[in-house]
């Protein structure tokens, strides 16, 4: 390949304020993690709660989670996205409607959008994998609970769901690190996040490969830290003298 | 103190429990056995209602604990449950599974809950384990805390399920000796096992279960002596064989 590499473009100056191309990407860097992290939060939380109901034994609650995660499975994100952000508004009452997209920001309707699409589309997949922490778990544990005099809310938030995050951590790593590599969809409706801000510097400067090389550099690196982080929680919430729990 | 009426129960078309009666009397200690798949395990967890039961009625000192109206974890709470598996929590030490369900169930306070944990566990003689957790201590071990942890909460009786079956043989007397403890002290059980010493030393009466049904219900004495059902005999000549 003959391409002449020019590391030195991230220094330059963009040509508006004293900006130079590498505050870009840190601007971008910023907006990928806050993303990331609001809708790891949303698809934490709610992936808990549908994850419970559908171990519950009330039916209505147990289906209401499976549609729920049926639906928000088989349709693509940039599908959900695309739907989140041109359509949903539409359907507001006016009052919000105008609200959404006239006062707001567009980058605060940007985010706002993509943080709910994919805390939503990510709460399906933690679902599933919070009923198979419970669900792995000898049914005895449940009983025991219950024969102390503990409530429903008692047994899961005080022997159940610790019992169920332990061993799904490493799942739940994973599904952690997707979130921010999905969050790069976000550039497509125009929020400046890291992909966004890698194809404006690509398209302003011509140094297509540099760009994309220092973004998939930071990818690598962001995702790599968080790995080491979970791992370090993992080991921190190990159990001693059981396997089975993380323990050894 | 216990009472059970005529309870039935189905798993579908399958009857496991089918028109079941008998009464435990407050300090009596009564022992259930039978061949596996009887409904001992089953009859014994309709008591506080772990299990469902579609027809019949059993209460347990005044409350029905089939009745909708019932405040089950209430109830649960009066009355100590002890599992085959034990059923420690894992994630948490010995000491916390003594003291969670003092805690959130009877709103002790963490230094009441803790000393009087820590009273009973040196009552199983395990004092010495108390930081630890459950993975690192043996079935035999692990066993007398889940006694423990039932007796936490000042239960009015002691509900036994096969509480040696899964031990090694080694580890079974530690807890039989723990059980026998609490029998002589006057403290109400039912027991569901296959330990016919334990039932020769402290049971009051013996129920002999086969297909779900009560075949034999008798003093201890009397069972032991001469069973009135041809099924109790062959099962007694078999497991008091060897």
């Amino acid at each position: 390949m003959n391409y002449n590499w020019d590391w030195s473009v991230f220094f330059k100056s963009t040509g508006i304020g004293s900006e130079i191309y590498l505050d870009w990407f840190i601007t971008g860097l910023g907006w990928t993690v806050a993303l990331s992290l609001s809708s790891w939060v949303i698809a934490l939380l709610l992936g808990t709660v549908l994850g419970v109901m559908r171990t519950l034994p009330g039916r209505f609650a147990a289906r209401f989670a499976t549609v729920y995660v049926e639906l928000f499975r088989n349709v693509p994100l940039l599908v959900q996205l695309f739907v989140w952000y041109f359509l949903v508004p539409d359907w507001l009452p006016e009052k919000l409607e105008l609200w959404f997209k006239q006062d707001l920001h567009p980058a605060t309707s940007a985010f706002i959008s993509v943080t709910v699409c994919l805390g939503l589309f990510t709460a399906a997949r933690v679902c599933e994998q919070v009923r198979t922490g419970i669900q792995a778990l000898p049914r005895g544990q449940a009983m025991a609970a219950y024969a102390l005099g503990l409530r429903l809310p008692q047994v899961y938030r005080k022997v159940l769901l610790p019992q169920a995050f332990r061993i799904i951590i490493p799942p739940l790593t994973s599904e952690f690190l997707n979130v921010f590599k999905n969050s790069s969809v976000a550039s497509l409706i125009g929020l400046m996040e890291l992909l966004a801000q890698t194809k404006q510097t690509a398209e302003f400067t011509a140094n297509l490969f540099e760009a994309f090389t220092l973004a998939t550099v930071i990818y690598f690196v962001l995702n790599m830290a968080l790995m080491l982080i979970m791992r370090g929680v993992e080991k921190r919430v190990r159990v001693p003298g059981l396997i089975a729990l993380g323990g050894k | 103190m216990i009472s059970i009426q005529n309870v039935s129960k189905w798993y579908g078309d399958f009857q496991v429990l089918s028109d079941c009666s008998t009464e435990v009397q407050k300090g009596e200690v009564v022992v259930v056995c039978g061949p596996s798949g009887s409904g001992k395990s089953t009859l014994i967890k309709c008591v506080n209602g772990l299990e469902p039961f579609q027809a019949g009625t059993i209460v347990v000192d005044g409350t029905s604990v089939g009745s909708p109206k019932t405040d089950l974890p209430k109830l649960r709470s009066r009355v100590g449950m002890v599992f085959q598996h034990f059923e420690l929590f894992p994630h948490l030490s010995i000491t916390e599974n003594l003291t969670l369900a003092q805690r959130k169930v009877l709103g002790r306070k963490d230094d009441e809950a803790r000393r009087k944990g820590l009273a009973l566990l040196d009552r199983v003689g395990l004092s010495a384990h108390a930081a630890k957790f459950p993975g690192q201590l043996s079935g035999g071990q692990q066993q007398r805390v889940a006694i423990a942890r039932a007796l936490a909460m000042d239960p009015i009786a002691m509900l036994f399920d096969e509480p040696t079956s899964a031990l090694d043989p080694e580890m079974i007397n530690e807890v039989l000796d723990v059980m026998v403890e609490l029998a002589r002290e006057g403290m109400t059980m039912m027991v569901v096992t296959h330990e016919m010493g334990f039932a020769r030393k402290v049971a009051n009466r013996v129920i002999f279960m086969d297909r779900g049904a009560i075949v034999e219900d008798a003093d201890k004495d009397e069972f032991f002596g001469s069973p009135r059902s041809e099924r109790a005999q062959a099962f007694l000549s078999k497991i008091l064989s060897h």
